[in-house]
């Protein structure tokens, strides 16, 4: 398989502080890494880092003609704010260079219906707009997805469907997946690699030798349980 | 003219950078005292002062960590002291409220050029500054280069108020790029009905102040931006009511 991402000694500090400090990993093309870690653990400031938007040191290498789709965590959209989901998308359309009928597939891939898409997009409900960013992301027929904590703010049953949207589109599309994620369950079922963020030490690894108790308590810091069952399902308690 | 205006303006209300876009207006004032002082055109003067501003804004809002609205507040404030202490009297009342009688035929077709200029510049990046306004990080992912972009905006925002100096004046101009487009704002749900309102309605008070003003007696420039005004809070109403 071929390497989508490699990262070495990637360090990113504000200031005095270090954020990320010496962190190596690779990706294989059409696999998924997720990222965990503890709030503070610089998970979002990875993504920003690999997407060029913080300064960092070290190296990003993406393989050749990679095309990213970013999906941030959240945004701060006015309610008022007179733009469309639809005027969102063409926007990106123009600016990707893809045809407007790009629009109508990437709505039906994430299931998002015309109606919502005509609103405005601070009307959206919090599912409604993480399929709408997801959208925006799919736009371009991008090699990489890149994630940041796709289900915050979605109830659960809206969580399960979005990872396994995720799931179709990596299927059809063959595209390397990488997201932020606190939903260690999801993470143990959809993930192919692991990457553990802390303070004290970063790991990577299959999420079955990364998701051990021990493994969860020194990186959280806290009593962290976590089962896998025997058909494979994960249930995490803290 | 004010095509270019509801146009910039659109953009600079979406951006939430009101406070900010009456700031740039103001910086045209030193230039305009320094263009009498050493008797060169003032609206040469302000456009260069513009551009300065556009940049100071520019730079500051790109290192977030100062509060861009205090500093804005210094620098406009600043901009109006220095302004007044170099010009004076009458010379200083045309640049604060405008001189529509005294516009020469050169001024006129440079300032058409300027407002195609703008116009065409609007159109242009309108995708990639919609992009960045929603958020700069996605719009660096789909490959808008934000920094630039966003610039060149400021610049557009800088000429299309010394396009405007000497028919509204300083604190006017930058009423015709934010009133109308503030308005809009109330009454568009999609960003073609904002542009379109927009544009519509700095066209309509800038036709009402100028046909009005000889009509009623008054200067036109004032007439102008209180049509704008009076359109903005009938939106309030309008949409209070709906």
């Amino acid at each position: 398989m071929s390497t989508a991402l490699e990262v070495q000694g990637l360090s990113v500090g504000f200031g005095q502080e270090r954020v990320l400090r010496d962190l190596s990993f690779t990706v294989t093309a059409g696999s998924t890494l997720a990222i965990i870690g503890p709030n503070g653990a610089g998970k979002t400031v990875l993504f920003r880092a690999l997407i060029g938007t913080v300064p960092y040191e070290g190296t990003v290498r993406w393989a050749p003609d990679t095309r990213i789709g970013y999906v941030p965590q959240k945004l701060d959209i006015e309610r008022d704010l007179p733009l469309t989901g639809r005027d969102f998308l063409r926007a990106k359309a123009k600016v990707a260079g893809v045809p407007r009928d790009e629009i109508a597939r990437v709505l039906s891939a994430v299931s998002l219906d015309g109606g919502a898409a005509d609103r405005p997009i601070g009307t959206l409900s919090g599912g409604q707009f993480q399929r709408l960013l997801v959208a925006f992301a799919l736009m371009g027929r991008p090699t990489v997805l890149l994630f940041d904590e796709p289900t915050a703010g979605v109830d659960p049953p809206g969580e399960e469907s979005i990872y396994a949207l995720f799931r179709q589109l990596q299927r059809k599309h063959g595209f390397t997946l990488l997201l932020i994620s606190h939903e260690l369950n999801l993470v143990y079922r959809y993930a192919d690699q692991v990457l553990c963020l802390s303070q004290r030490e970063a790991c990577v690894g299959p999420p079955i030798e990364v998701l051990t108790t021990e493994r969860l308590q020194a990186m959280y810091g806290a009593q962290m349980k976590f089962h896998v069952h025997e058909h494979h399902e994960g249930r995490a308690d803290t | 003219m004010a095509v270019a205006a509801g146009l910039v303006g659109s953009v600079a209300v979406m951006r939430r950078m009101t406070l900010a876009a009456d700031a740039i207006s103001h910086i045209a004032l030193p230039g305009v005292g320094l263009a009498l002082l050493l008797r060169f055109d003032p609206v040469l003067g302000a456009l260069g002062a513009l551009l300065v501003g556009a940049f100071l804004v520019w730079g500051v809002e790109r290192q977030t960590r100062i509060p861009t609205e205090a500093i804005i507040g210094v620098v406009f404030s600043l901009a109006l002291a220095i302004g007044s202490m170099m010009a004076s009297g009458e010379q200083l009342i045309d640049a604060l409220f405008g001189a529509p009688q005294s516009l020469g035929q050169t001024e006129l077709v440079l300032g058409g050029v300027a407002a195609v200029l703008v116009i065409a510049f609007m159109l242009w990046a309108r995708s990639e500054l919609v992009i960045a306004l929603v958020s700069p990080d996605l719009a660096r992912t789909a490959g808008v280069r934000v920094a630039r972009v966003e610039l060149m905006f400021l610049m557009a925002f800088a000429l299309t108020v010394a396009l405007g100096l000497r028919y509204l004046g300083v604190l006017l101009m930058g009423s015709l790029i934010i009133i109308p487009a503030a308005t809009a704002k109330q009454l568009a749900r999609s960003l073609d009905g904002m542009q379109w309102w927009s544009v519509g309605l700095a066209v309509f008070a800038m036709l009402a102040g100028s046909l009005g003003g000889p009509l009623l007696g008054v200067a036109t420039g004032p007439l102008t931006i209180v049509v704008a005004a009076a359109v903005f809070f009938m939106s309030l109403v309008t949409r209070r009511a709906g």
